[in-house]
């Protein structure tokens, strides 16, 4: 097998029947070790190093040719078997090019229904959303993401990476310069197009439900060809669980107003902020038919009288001086939840730390629940 | 027999306002409905009474008597700008007086460190340590004063950009296309600035859509102040407007001081736009539908004209807004949406009636 170079490798292991015995026996010639780079198929890469399919040192990104390769062989094969070998190799690289898209390709669906197909599992990805970055960085392929969206700022690895502008105002010439294999994005973002259309792979998902994070997880699972997606799934899920129980049932029930932005636009029962609060036992003022999040008539606010706002920094300070709402409970008995703008990125991201999320927002309801006795 | 339509008219428009700040403080998130009764009665429900004053008394009269102030600036801005360049297609957006107006205030929330809403908030944030960011809803006396004035000087500095531009007020087809070419810059410019300031990027969206959400007692009071003001010198100065209107020299020949009193019009037409634009945002139209809707139910003078034009735009926007809250209630229109459609409407209605009602100077 050795005597096969990582190109041939992929079909090898699909018709390692059909290699004419003798071959296999050429003596390995040195060279023929296959390097290992992250373009190396990732089963080899999960045979030497460990489960985690994670390469422990960032290996240059080396796109190798397979004809300087072959030429490579050439000069080093010296054994009477140069023209068996040759031959191996001419019928590998065939063998290959036909069949291996056919059998080895890797085909994706988005949540556009558009189905992409990668030779591999991508090595270079660019990441247009921060929560994508996020959940591709939960499945252990951070070192894979060469290119962020000025928001991606979690982990603090991403900080380092080139920035390739917003989700909806991403630098298609940067893009294309970094060489994507992939770029994730929103489904929303017109990019998408041209970035096709320029020969680049997209693959676009729209997280916007506790449901879609699971599914979007899956997806990304699937592209990055990483086992057991579901666990991270999982995790998210056993989190926000823990966090609601750990919730006295005082503290449960209190009438809550999630503000993502001063429009007034509310976070409402159907969207994945509403999810959690509703799995904390917390009661939305904005009902689900009004959708995700609705710019209200600020009025709405002030007859529904929450007992505790969640809100962020940014927003929150001219909160007791809006027309009419010194009257409400929340801002009456202060009974306002503030987030610093880091817990607010996590708030507000429907991705791998939404159980973070969860804590954060329990924190705060147990702290402000009128029931639960909160310090007012 | 004018002057009696103009007095006929005015009422009217007094009228409609009124009937209009009653028919707005019965609509509220949850659609029409009757918050008389509650207030009425006080001992029947104590608690129903108590909200009900203060959604009557703290958001929705001064929210709509605040639609009524500043359609009332908008339409006299745009009656004055359509008297001063004798071109019926001038209003405050074609003489880039509204985007400089919102440049100025995001120039002014930028240097302030803008208020932001959470979902665009990405950056490191250098109010971090408790600091109370200035937001463009704020209602604090100071904050809407500070915006006003930067509105203001931003208004000026685009007209008169306009006017460097177009070398005078003589050349209609020069002037709107300075004045084009400047509100397009102008409001390029403010998207520039937002996107270096991203925290302040999603309130200043809703905000250049126009809303009246949290026009509260200080803003009311503000705008009609200005209005007061703002009149008033209309008024007084309306009567180079007529001179103007036969031409520059039968103006001089009147022995009116015409450069002057076009400078004073010049700043109430920025004053006016400038206060308008700094409490509700880009509300388009109205100060383009409000003159020609006058000048299709009566022919008079520009103080006259001015007058009726301001109450006018006070009605249409104050319409538009009562429209805004009640038709997705408890959610909101833009109300700058509203009015686009409501306005473009009208005048379209009025150009294919026939030019004869609608076009050319009064």
């Amino acid at each position: 097998m050795s005597c096969f170079d990582n190109l041939k490798y992929r079909f090898v292991r699909k018709a390692a029947g059909a290699v004419p015995k003798g071959f296999a026996a050429c003596p390995p010639p040195a060279l023929q070790a296959p390097p290992l780079t992250p373009q190396s198929p990732w089963p080899l890469r999960l045979l030497t190093h460990g489960l985690e399919g994670r390469a422990p040192v960032r290996f240059a990104q080396v796109k190798e040719e397979p004809a300087t390769r072959a030429g490579d062989m050439e000069q080093n094969a010296q054994t009477p078997c140069l023209i068996a070998r040759r031959m191996a190799s001419v019928f590998a690289l065939a063998m290959a090019s036909m069949f291996a898209p056919a059998t080895h390709a890797l085909q994706v669906t988005d949540d556009r229904g558009v189905t992409i197909t990668l030779p591999a599992a991508p090595q270079r990805i660019v990441s247009l959303l921060p929560s994508l970055a996020e959940t591709v960085c939960e499945l252990g392929n951070c070192q894979r993401i060469v290119g962020v969206d000025r928001y991606s700022t979690y982990p603090a690895s991403l900080q380092k990476l080139p920035q390739v502008g917003g989700g909806l105002d991403p630098n298609i010439e940067m893009i294309v310069a970094l060489k994507p294999d992939v770029v994730l994005m929103a489904k929303s973002s017109r990019a998408a197009e041209r970035l096709e259309a320029l020969g680049v792979k997209v693959f676009a998902l729209e997280p916007k439900t506790h449901a879609d994070v699971q599914r979007v997880i899956l997806k990304l699972g699937q592209l990055l060809e990483v086992q057991d997606a579901q666990r991270i799934w999982r995790a998210i899920d056993a989190g926000v669980s823990a966090a609601a129980q750990s919730l006295p049932a005082k503290a449960r029930g209190a009438k809550v107003y999630f503000e993502v932005n001063e429009g007034p636009y509310a976070a409402g029962e159907s969207s994945f902020i509403g999810e959690t609060l509703t799995r904390l036992g917390a009661k939305n003022i904005v009902p689900a038919k009004l959708g995700p999040f609705p710019k209200l008539n600020p009025e709405f606010i002030v007859r529904a009288n929450p007992d505790v706002i969640l809100i962020g920094q940014r927003s929150a300070g001219a909160l007791m001086a809006r027309p009419g709402w010194q009257t409400i409970r929340a801002l009456r008995e202060n009974r306002v939840c503030i987030f610093p703008t880091d817990e607010a990125n996590v708030l507000v991201r429907p991705g791998p730390r939404m159980a973070e999320a969860a804590r954060i927002m329990a924190k705060c309801l147990e702290g402000k629940s009128p029931a639960a006795g909160g310090k007012p | 027999m004018n002057n009696f339509l103009v007095r006929w008219l005015a009422v009217g428009g007094v009228l409609a306002a009124l009937v209009l700040l009653a028919v707005g403080v019965c609509v509220g998130s949850t659609g029409f409905e009757n918050l008389l009764t509650p207030l009425l009665n006080p001992l029947q429900d104590p608690g129903q009474t108590a909200m009900a004053q203060q959604i009557v008394w703290q958001i929705r009269l001064p929210r709509t008597a605040g639609a009524w102030a500043a359609g009332a600036l908008l339409g006299l801005a745009g009656a004055v700008a359509q008297g001063l360049f004798r071109n019926p297609l001038a209003d405050p957006y074609l003489l880039g007086s509204a985007s400089g107006a919102s440049l100025g205030v995001a120039l002014a929330l930028a240097a302030l460190g803008g208020g932001a809403g959470m979902l665009g908030g990405g950056s490191t944030g250098s109010m971090m340590n408790g600091a109370v960011a200035v937001s463009v809803f704020s209602s604090s006396v100071w904050v809407r004063i500070g915006l006003t004035g930067a509105a203001f000087v931003g208004a000026v500095a685009a007209v008169l950009l306009t006017l460097l531009l177009s070398r005078g007020v003589g050349h209609t087809l020069r002037l709107l296309l300075a004045g084009v070419v400047v509100g397009v810059v102008l409001s390029a410019t403010t998207h520039l600035v937002l996107l270096f300031t991203p925290d302040s990027l999603q309130a200043m969206q809703a905000f250049m859509l126009g809303s009246t959400a949290f026009v509260g007692w200080t803003s009311f009071s503000l705008m009609a102040g200005v209005w007061l003001v703002c009149v008033l010198a209309a008024w007084l100065l309306a009567r180079v407007l007529d001179g103007l209107s036969l031409g520059d020299a039968t103006a001089l020949s009147l022995g009116l001081p015409v450069a002057p009193m076009r400078a004073a019009l010049v700043a109430v037409l920025a004053l006016a736009t400038g206060t308008a634009v700094a409490q509700t945002g880009l509300i388009a139209f109205v100060g383009l539908a409000a003159p020609h809707l006058v000048r299709s139910m009566v022919k008079t003078t520009h103080a006259h004209l001015m007058l009726l034009s301001s109450l006018v735009g006070g009605v249409l926007l104050m319409a538009a807004d009562t429209l805004a809250r009640g038709l997705l209630a408890p959610q909101e229109l833009p109300v700058g949406v509203l009015t686009a459609v409501l306005g473009g409407g009208y005048l379209l209605w009025l150009m294919h009636r026939g030019g004869r009602h609608s076009g050319g100077a009064a």
